[in-house]
């Protein structure tokens, strides 16, 4: 009786296995079919000269070396300045807002309208208040400024949500030792939820990736290799969209700039993986 | 227990530790604050006078600023996405957690967060040559509420899987052990155990995303066909708040310029109330025997 | 715990360094042109010549709609803004240097069987009279009518061109970009739209299923509108508020002058006539 009431269960999961199966590999079709299309059109115009080169000509001649250097600075800043206020944020909430309380209500409610707020509508406040109000101008720093704002609910959602995977009995054992709340979060939270937030830079740094109408307000349009903080510099998704939508015979660079984004991006996921694990991994 | 209950103690280093992260927690606040400012500021002379805003009719170049077509295109495309993304969502996570061999649901994993940091403009440029051509074939003009729905569907699928995954995997590892040792099946857990204690974590990347949607700007430009107009079925051509600022707001000036901030400070708006009365809602679930998930205290 | 610090340390004086070596403004001068995305493209590539000539000097081209380029020149955020419309009426503190000219083309599905449509029947089909191909001597299929967002200076002269009014137009589908309205078009055997002459001539020579029409029965190609005949055409303008001085100045007149003229050519668009 027994035995048959498991052997019924293992073969319902195996059906709802094969059924979810097949449903996950539909999905992957399309976006399958749209990366197969992108390497068609792009990968011959890949090579070395490409990714070191400044582009020319309006992108139809030359690289994206100099598009991909500022890319990597405007993600530099954006990190730099979520990184901290995020996990700032989310330790916050995680340790010492109350569950329930108004300000654990009206900290979630900030999060989840900051996170609605349209991306141009951060490009517009961005251009008003980094660019002009700060006097910053046009440049990788209010890029990666403006972006931090916006990737902010994203990071802070992530990190929240593993800091409260850490069991309750960790906290209590901690307290029951007398470890401060700064080393109970340092040595046993953090390492517990590194994984969790590894995954939180990954969302965050794809988003910051892909947008492209807040860099149109904020970064700018220039294509000259960065010399500082303050220069304007082009992001690989500002190149594809300009390439794409304004440039006559641009396609085939575009369909090879998101190549290189798409590269880029597995490379910051399988970094942050990687570390995730690595500081997980130190803790056990 | 909530986390926040447990009481520490507290050496200096800790208040100093609190002061800081007080002072992130105030820094996200005050950037929505100032967004907030600034939006009303540059939308105010026309939010504040009778101007017509909730009218249907846009034509700029006459002084018509209805803006409520767009409201309504807006709020049913992303409604529309949720409604295709959501339910597969929740499908492909669990059977990425449960049903699939590891290193198969780590790579699928790894696929998702791949395809979530592929740039709106390429999913539109997808829509537009792809989608668009063969939905004409059986419903001109083809670009429409229905081929935006189904693209933005497809952009925000990789983070909700993600993120719902998270979720249920929590879940997982208090509940699953004990369900098992009961001979309960896997599908079977899922469905009344997992899926219930990780529900209140589900909504927030649920609402997070239908943020994405109501905000999402070139993809949907791409494909909705743009036309000012209630829908009068699927198939029909909308423009959503978002385009709407995207399209004209390179060629505006004066009073146009202001209605296209009052888009924005309109969507702004919308989102808040929403967000508002999904927590409502979730705060009346959240009581009930399922809502354990996250801290006691909700 | 004592090596917690000294990571700290390390960590902010790498972010310092880094500052401190991003932080040095280089010196020279500097040009920043603002506006329209149509005009940008061609900006970069003045500009990129023209910073290979003066040695020291540094063009940054920004794009964001015309409008932008006459709001940031009025607020001195620009020296020079990219507008590619003629200035209105309420744009008289400005002052516009055409760099080139741009036409506007018909354009139609390869497939679509109609050859030359007639003033009134563009009028009819725009706005809503005629709602079929077969009456203009086409296949027996609804027109898919494909516009331009409002406030575009395309839209303005199209509609300025046939005299109607922006409510009056019946669209299906309302595009922004010129790349959106061809591929609209390419992707839609009954669709019908206008958008740049030069994309469109490139377009349909490099195999892009799409067709330009005659309009009021001139050819319509980057010659006509060279020549002064195509009816449908406006001017790329740089525009700069009172005297123009020092590198700005060579800049306009860099951007005007006949060693440009394969720069401009090579974006499509047609260099001006007079020069």
């Amino acid at each position: 009786m027994r035995v048959e009431a498991l052997d019924r269960a293992g073969r319902s999961d195996r059906l709802h296995g094969r059924w979810m199966g097949l449903l996950a590999m539909l999905t992957l079709l399309v976006p399958l079919l749209l990366i197969g299309e992108l390497l068609v059109d792009g990968l011959p115009a890949l090579g070395a000269d490409f990714l070191l080169s400044a582009p020319t000509d309006a992108g139809l001649g030359g690289g994206i070396g100099s598009v991909l250097v500022s890319t990597l600075w405007v993600l530099a800043v954006c990190l730099g300045v979520v990184l901290p206020l995020g996990l700032g944020c989310a330790l916050f909430l995680v340790e010492h807002v109350r569950a329930g309380s108004r300000l654990e209500r009206a900290l979630q409610l900030t999060l989840d309208v900051l996170g609605g707020v349209p991306s141009i509508v951060f490009g517009l406040f961005g251009n008003r208040f980094f660019a002009v109000e700060l006097g910053l101008g046009f440049s990788i720093l209010s890029g990666g400024l403006t972006l931090a704002c916006m990737v902010l609910p994203l990071f802070i959602r992530a990190a929240e949500q593993s800091l409260r995977q850490c069991p309750t009995g960790y906290r209590q054992a901690a307290a029951a030792l007398a470890l401060s709340r700064w080393g109970f979060a340092r040595r046993i939270l953090l390492p517990t939820a590194a994984p969790g937030i590894a995954l939180g830079v990954v969302l965050a740094s794809g988003r910051a990736l892909a947008e492209t109408a807040v860099l149109l307000f904020t970064a700018g349009y220039v294509t000259r290799w960065p010399g500082s903080w303050f220069d304007s510099g082009r992001t690989l998704a500002v190149h594809i969209y300009d390439l794409a939508m304004n440039v006559s015979g641009g396609s085939t660079n575009a369909a090879a700039t998101a190549l290189v984004l798409l590269v880029l991006a597995i490379g910051i996921q399988a970094l942050a993986v990687a570390l995730g694990r690595i500081s997980r991994g130190v803790s056990a | 227990m909530s986390p926040a209950s447990i009481s520490f103690r507290r050496p200096s280093a800790d208040r100093l530790l609190y002061r800081a992260l007080a002072v992130s927690a105030g820094a996200v606040a005050a950037i929505l604050a100032l967004i907030l400012v600034y939006l009303t500021a540059a939308s105010a002379s026309l939010l504040f006078a009778d101007a017509g805003l909730w009218r249907l009719d846009w034509h700029p170049s006459l002084g018509a600023y209805g803006l409520l077509a767009m409201l309504v295109g807006s709020l049913t495309v992303s409604a529309l996405a949720l409604l295709f993304a959501v339910p597969p969502g929740l499908v492909l996570a669990i059977w990425g957690r449960f049903f699939a061999p590891p290193w198969l649901g780590g790579l699928y994993r790894g696929a998702m967060g791949l395809l979530a940091s592929i740039p709106s403009v390429v999913y539109g440029f997808w829509g537009l040559v792809t989608l668009v051509p063969w939905l004409n074939r059986w419903a001109p003009p083809g670009a429409s509420l229905l081929a935006a729905a189904l693209v933005l569907a497809l952009m925000i699928l990789p983070i909700l899987v993600l993120q719902a995954d998270l979720a249920l995997d929590e879940a997982r590892r208090r509940h699953l052990p004990a369900a098992m040792a009961l001979g309960a099946s896997v599908s079977g857990t899922v469905r009344r155990v997992l899926l219930p204690t990780a529900a209140p974590e589900l909504l927030p990347a649920v609402l997070l995303q239908l943020g994405r949607a109501l905000g999402e700007t070139m993809a949907v430009l791409m494909v909705a066909g743009n036309v000012v107009q209630l829908p009068a079925t699927i198939t029909s051509p909308i423009r959503t708040l978002t385009a709407n600022i995207a399209l004209e707001m390179a060629y505006a000036s004066g009073a146009h310029q202001t209605a296209l901030f009052a888009s924005g400070w309109l969507l702004l708006v919308l989102v808040t109330l929403i967000m508002l009365g999904a927590r409502a809602m979730a705060g009346r679930f959240g009581a009930g025997p399922a809502g354990e998930g996250r801290g006691d205290a909700r | 715990m004592k090596l917690v610090p000294r990571n700290l340390f390390f960590v902010v004086t790498l972010v310092a360094a880094l500052f401190a070596a991003g932080c040095s403004r280089q010196s020279g001068e500097h040009l920043v042109l603002t506006g329209s995305s149509t005009i940008a493209p061609l900006a970069t590539v003045l500009a990129e010549r023209f910073e290979a000539a003066h040695p020291g000097v540094k063009v940054d081209v920004q794009a964001g709609g015309s409008a932008r380029g006459v709001a940031d020149v009025r607020q001195g955020l620009a020296n020079i803004g990219m507008v590619s419309r003629a200035l209105k009426a309420d744009e008289g503190d400005l002052v516009a240097d055409t760099i080139a000219q741009d036409g506007i083309a018909m354009i139609v599905h390869r497939d679509n069987p109609v050859a030359a449509l007639t003033r009134e029947q563009i009028i009819a089909i725009y706005t809503g009279k005629l709602r079929d191909w077969k009456a203009v001597g086409g296949t027996d299929a609804p027109i898919t009518v494909v516009n331009k967002a409002e406030g575009r200076s395309t839209l303005e002269l199209f509609l300025s061109h046939l005299k109607l009014e922006a409510p009056a137009i019946r669209a299906d589908v309302v595009i922004g970009d010129n790349q959106q309205g061809i591929k609209t078009v390419a992707g839609n055997p009954q669709a019908i739209g206008y958008v740049s002459i030069g994309t469109a001539e490139y377009e349909a020579g490099r195999g892009t299923p799409v067709r330009l029409l005659p309009l009021d029965g001139v050819e319509p190609s980057t010659a006509t509108v060279a020549a002064g005949r195509f009816p449908l055409s406006r001017p790329l303008n740089l525009v700069h508020r009172g005297e123009l001085s020092g590198i700005a100045r060579d800049f306009v007149a860099f951007a005007r002058s006949p060693q440009v003229n394969d720069l401009v050519t090579g974006q499509y668009f047609v260099p001006p006539a007079v020069r």
